[in-house]
Order: C-alpha cells, then structure tokens, then sequence
C-alpha cells in the first residue's frame, strides 16, 4: 500500500453511543470468534451474544448504521488479548474509538491496526454519547493534529499516547518494515544476552 | 520514574533501539505459541514468503480447543481439528519445536514453559495469550500480545514497546490457613480495580510472596492482567534457582552456577525507585470469592456483598449489571448460593500443589448431588504426578470427574462448557458473561479448595470450615 493511504491524521463520521464500563474482550467477541482460522468473518460476532439478548443494543439499531467512530466507556477491551475483538470493531466499519480508557492489549492491537483508539474526560464522553442518542446523524472529526474531537457547535479534546499518535500520522502504524530494519541489531543484542549463550563461559 | 527494579534492568538489557515514533524495539528471548490466535500470523508470513527469525526460541503447544475426554484425532469439533493441524503444518514447516497434545511434555502454554525450565529470570517472554504474564514469577518481563504483534515476533523476535511504570505490591505478614496466592491476587485486583495497573508493572514483593512456592507465585502473577497490569513479576531468589534446577532446558552443571550469578543481579536493588508502591496485610485476609463479572468485583467469603450505595458511583452501572447477571442481592452472602458446576483447573490454578489443596478437601467426602465436577490438570507431567500419588483415584471416588490436560473450562472453546444458566464454582481467572462457553453462565472465582468444598457442599462455602 502506498505510504499515504498508511497515513491517519484525520477521521470523520457518525458514531455509535456504546457506552459502559470494563467491556472485555470476551463480550466484544465471545471464544467462538478465535475458531475461525483467519479474522475475515470476525465482524460477525461483534457483541454477538449481547446483541442477541438486548434489542435495544446498540449495535442493533439501524440509526447507527454506517457510524465510523465508536464510542465507549472505562475500561474498555480489558482481559483476553484476542485480535478479533479489534478485528471485528474495525471490520464492522469504525475507524476509531473514543472512551475514558483501554485494557492494554487491546490498545496496543488497535494502534497495530491503524485504528485510533483516544481517551477524553469522563464528562465530555457523556457528551458525545448524549449528542449522538439525541441525533444520531451528528457527524464528529477526530483530529489527531489538534487533538480534539468536534462536532458541529463545539469540540472536547481528546488523549492519545505520542508514539501512538506519531505511528498513525506517519504511516507506521504496521511496526514491521520499522523493526525489520534494525535486524542485524537485534542479533547483535540477542547474542549479548546470556542465557542466548547458554550460561557459556 | 522507577530505579533499579528488574523491570529497569531486563527491559533495558533487551533494548534494541528507538524507533522513529518514540516506542522502542525490544528484543523477545522466548516466544510460545497455541493453538489459536496464531493461525493469521503465519498465514500473513507464508504470504510475504518469510522465515521465522528465532525458531530456536519459539516453542508450541495446543491448549485452548484440545478436547480434555478424548484425544482421538480427528477432534469431534472439526474447527478444533482445522486449526490444530494447520498449528501442525506450521510449526514442521518453520521449524518449531511442537509439545503434541498426548505427549508428555504436553499441556497449557504457562504451565509448561515453567515446567520444563523454558521459562527463566531475567528473559522477556511474549505469547498471544494474556496470561503470559504468569511466567514473571521468575523474575522475567513476560507480556500478552494480539496477532498482528505475533507476526512481528515470527519474523523479527521483537515487539515495539512502551516503558511501562513500576509499582511495588508488599504483601506482608502471614497468610491464615485456607488462604492462597488466588485470594491474594483476587484482594489486590479488588482493591487497585480491573483497570488499576493500566501503564504498570507489578512487582510483588513482602514476606508473603517470599515465603511463596513458586506455582503461588505463578498464580500471583498470572491474574496480572485481570488487574490491568500487563506485566507482572517477583524477583527470583532460592526458591526460583531450586524450582528451575535440573528442568530440561535449564541450564546445567557449571552453567547453572553462572545462570544463577545473573539470575542474582537481575533482581530488583535493596533501594530501586517505585513510581508507587502499595501494602496489604496478608494476615487480615481471608478466602475471596467473587460476585460480578469481572475479577475485580470481590469480597472476603464471609463479608456481604456491597449494596449499590457503598460502591464508588462510578462502580454503580457495572455493578448492577453484574447482580442481575449473577442473580444475587447487593448486601447479601455468598456462602449458602447454590452451584451447579465446580471446575478446578486452567493456567492460574491447575498446578499440582492446587491438585493436592483440593484432594485433601474431597478425600472422604463425595460431590453433591447434582453437581458436576470437573478436575483438568495443567499438563501432563501434572497428570501423571497426580496419578502417582493417587490424587485421581481421590478425585473419582469424590464422584468428580479426572480428565485429561488443556485449558477446558476456562474459556468455552473446547467441549467443557457452561449449559444455560448453570453457576460455576471456578478456579479459573475470569469470571466475564459467556466466558465459560454460555452466555447465560454464571462463574464465581475462588481458589481450587474452595472450589473444591463447594463441589462436595453443593453450595458456596467457607473452606477454612472444610478443611482438616
């Protein structure tokens, strides 16, 4: 892919108002999603079992339809390290979350994917959730340049980790041209490292 | 900024470089692999036409979907049966030494790793898995990755990595009878919260994580993540150098001595910096049971659960959830509920010393009634062990069932299943919704003997009331 479609700086869209809290991996994409032998039908079990016992979830309202950016509380893709929870997010059509804070893995896979995943004050993520069920046509820009999210009337700002930010507006989100680059010193640093030695005097 | 801890010296030792965004490059001396989230790595390799850059330090099992009744091939789950053969292919193809589900080196990725000496101080360790963080109880830096971060690990055997902050966790004092490692790491989580250690390090350190065997100190460790803390760790010491001592891929005879020199100087300096530090008497603690979805919404088994009132506000939502969930009274007891299901097993308590904690609470009693007991042993080697020592015959006259290693009921990816509404006594780690294959099961964590006594009361008990 040409270095400029790598290239995130901006993201525009409508949103889905998820909200809650300590949302785990397990509930984004229950087990049965690791079974597949590759993430392509991954989208398909997004919040499979609690959009099977909530109608009224989310993700099961066609208001919503079409939405780029994603909403969500505290503690959100804590627990399992499984990839087809981001994989799913992303391949449902979000090309970015917004919440009070992630589970670490999860955080890391998203940057990994190219998808934003940025942190604002619980109040202003109240906000947007009430902007977005009042009128779920609100369109947001997430700006990673002036760090904001704003919407038509107004802005909250937003957090992201730096190297994190720098990775998705540079185009090396995908670490790996970057890390293969530096082979030979990563075997220089592994053979400095004793137990690659075996204990050898 | 943390000083001298171990984190700051093997992290450091590992470092490759910085990269252009501000992360740095770290360099991984083990790498494990399973049975899922592996097979679109290797997928994306043969793509590109690459090798795997270590295969000397890459070592595969199959945990997560092995059926723990038959090992008959080909699995009746044929997705099992896809994913494990196409593990097969990959690991002949490139090179990996694969410990096959029957053989006896086999069982769950953080049980074997320490078991057959793979695991040692002063290593970083990743695996696609997050309770790789099991394996700091060797005083390693040992990290759970998604998929896209195993694939640079095939091809690069480094990660791109933060420096995380160092907080210190003394555990002192003594710990009363029918208390272990799990209430220890269930207070701590309960405490700190499920999001608590977000940019952290744990360090465990106190008088109770000294005198620790090392499979509590695994236990310890292996709950990091339910904590938020990617990473967790105990400096080693004697118990970790004699633990690790003639283990198949450790080090020997005279190299033993100087791996144990550096395993020494790897640990944490008598005055390292903590960007913070946090005390708990284990004395005042009792056996944890929780009472939510997540493993952070527990309690000491003979307190009352929080009414909605006494939680932070910002608890309250999640809360909630979690009674209707669970269908329990906020302000009420655990000891009395009803369970349907008692599973012991998983890489945070199906070591043999959890075996042996949970024989003596069913020898000479028998499950109850309408309970369906499940006892899965963390490998083979545990297998046998137990089988040595008649653990299994203990277990089956119980009325318990003796099955054979992987992580079955854990995670609702084999045939060890939650069915409906059933409630689970679980020494497992994590208590989400559906976690234990049905979305309408209820899971409450505890440690394998008091799992153990509720399977033979049919119902949430005190252990310390059980045990002989």
């Amino acid at each position: 892919m040409p270095i400029d479609d790598l290239i995130i700086v901006t993201i525009s869209g409508t949103a889905i108002p998820l909200g809650g809290d300590d949302t785990d991996t397990d509930t984004i994409t229950p087990a049965d999603a690791m079974k597949e032998p590759t993430f392509a039908n991954s989208a398909g079990y997004l919040f499979r079992d609690a959009r099977k016992a909530n109608p009224r979830h989310p993700l099961n309202n066609h208001a919503y339809d079409g939405a780029s950016i994603l909403i969500v509380g505290r503690n959100f893709g804590i627990g399992s390290s499984r990839e087809t929870a981001p994989q799913a997010i992303q391949r449902y059509g979000i090309n970015a979350l917004v919440g009070e804070s992630f589970g670490p893995i999860f955080a890391g896979t998203c940057k990994s994917l190219g998808m934003p995943a940025v942190t604002s004050a619980h109040d202003d993520v109240a906000l947007l959730m009430q902007l977005t069920e009042r009128n779920p046509g609100t369109i947001y820009t997430l700006d990673l340049t002036t760090k904001t999210l704003a919407y038509d009337g107004g802005a909250v700002p937003i957090e992201i980790p730096e190297p994190t930010r720098v990775a998705l507006m540079t185009g090396s989100w995908n670490a790996l041209a970057m890390l293969k680059a530096n082979s030979g010193r990563a075997r220089e640093v592994a053979a400095g490292l004793p137990y690659m030695r075996g204990f050898a005097e | 900024m943390s000083e001298g801890t171990l984190y700051d010296k093997v992290f450091d030792a590992h470092v490759v470089g910085g990269l252009p965004t501000g992360q740095l490059q770290v360099f991984i001396g083990l790498h494990l692999i399973h049975d899922v989230t592996i097979s679109p790595a290797f997928g994306m390799l043969r793509e590109a036409g690459m090798r795997v850059a270590f295969p000397e330090r890459t070592f595969a099992t199959a945990d997560h979907m092995v059926p723990t009744h038959s090992l008959l091939r080909p699995f009746s789950d044929q997705q099992a049966e896809t994913l494990v053969s196409e593990l097969e292919r990959n690991v002949r193809q490139y090179g990996i030494t694969f410990f096959a589900p029957g053989s006896d080196r086999h069982g769950i990725v953080h049980i074997i790793g320490p078991e057959l000496g793979l695991t040692q101080p002063g290593m970083t360790i990743a695996c696609g898995d997050s309770h790789t963080s099991t394996h700091g109880a060797f005083g390693a830096i040992a990290l759970g990755v998604g998929t896209t971060e195993i694939r640079y690990l095939l091809e690069t055997q480094t990660l791109p990595l933060d420096r995380l902050k160092v907080r210190r966790i003394n555990v002192d004092g003594e710990l009363q009878r029918g208390v272990y490692a799990k209430d220890v790491i269930l207070e701590i989580i309960r405490m700190l919260g499920v999001g608590g250690g977000k940019g952290f390090a744990y360090e465990y350190g106190g008088a109770v994580v000294d005198r620790m065997t090392m499979e509590g100190r695994m236990t310890l460790c292996n709950m990091s993540i339910e904590g938020g803390a990617l990473v967790g760790y105990v400096n080693p010491d004697d118990t970790t150098f004699a633990y690790i001592k003639g283990r198949e891929y450790a080090p020997k005879g005279t190299a033993f001595d100087r791996a144990v020199a550096f395993w020494r100087s790897v640990a944490s300096d008598p005055k390292a910096k903590y960007d913070h530090t946090v005390n708990l008497d284990g004395g005042k603690l009792e056996p944890m049971v929780t009472w939510g979805t997540n493993p952070g919404q527990a309690v000491g088994v003979t307190q009352r659960l929080p009414r909605l009132e006494d939680l932070p506000e910002s608890e309250r939502g999640t809360a909630g959830q979690a009674y209707e969930h669970m269908r329990l009274t906020p302000g009420g007891y655990l000891v009395g509920t009803p369970v349907n299901v008692a599973f012991i097993g998983s890489c945070t308590n199906g070591r043999i010393s959890d075996l042996r904690e949970a024989a003596s609470i069913l020898e000479g009693r028998h499950v109850a009634e309408g309970v369906r007991a499940l006892v899965v042993p963390g490998s083979q080697s545990i297998k046998y062990q137990a089988e040595q020592e008649g653990l299994d015959r203990i277990f089956t006259e119980a009325g318990a069932e003796w099955r054979n290693d992987g992580c079955s009921m854990c995670l609702g990816m084999n045939p060890d299943r939650l069915i409906g509404d059933e409630l689970c006594a679980s020494s497992s780690n994590r208590n989400f919704v559906g976690r234990q294959g049905s979305p309408l099961g209820r899971t409450i964590l505890m440690s394998p003997a008091m799992v153990a006594a509720a399977a033979a009361a049919g119902r949430v008990v005190d252990v310390r009331e059980y045990a002989r």
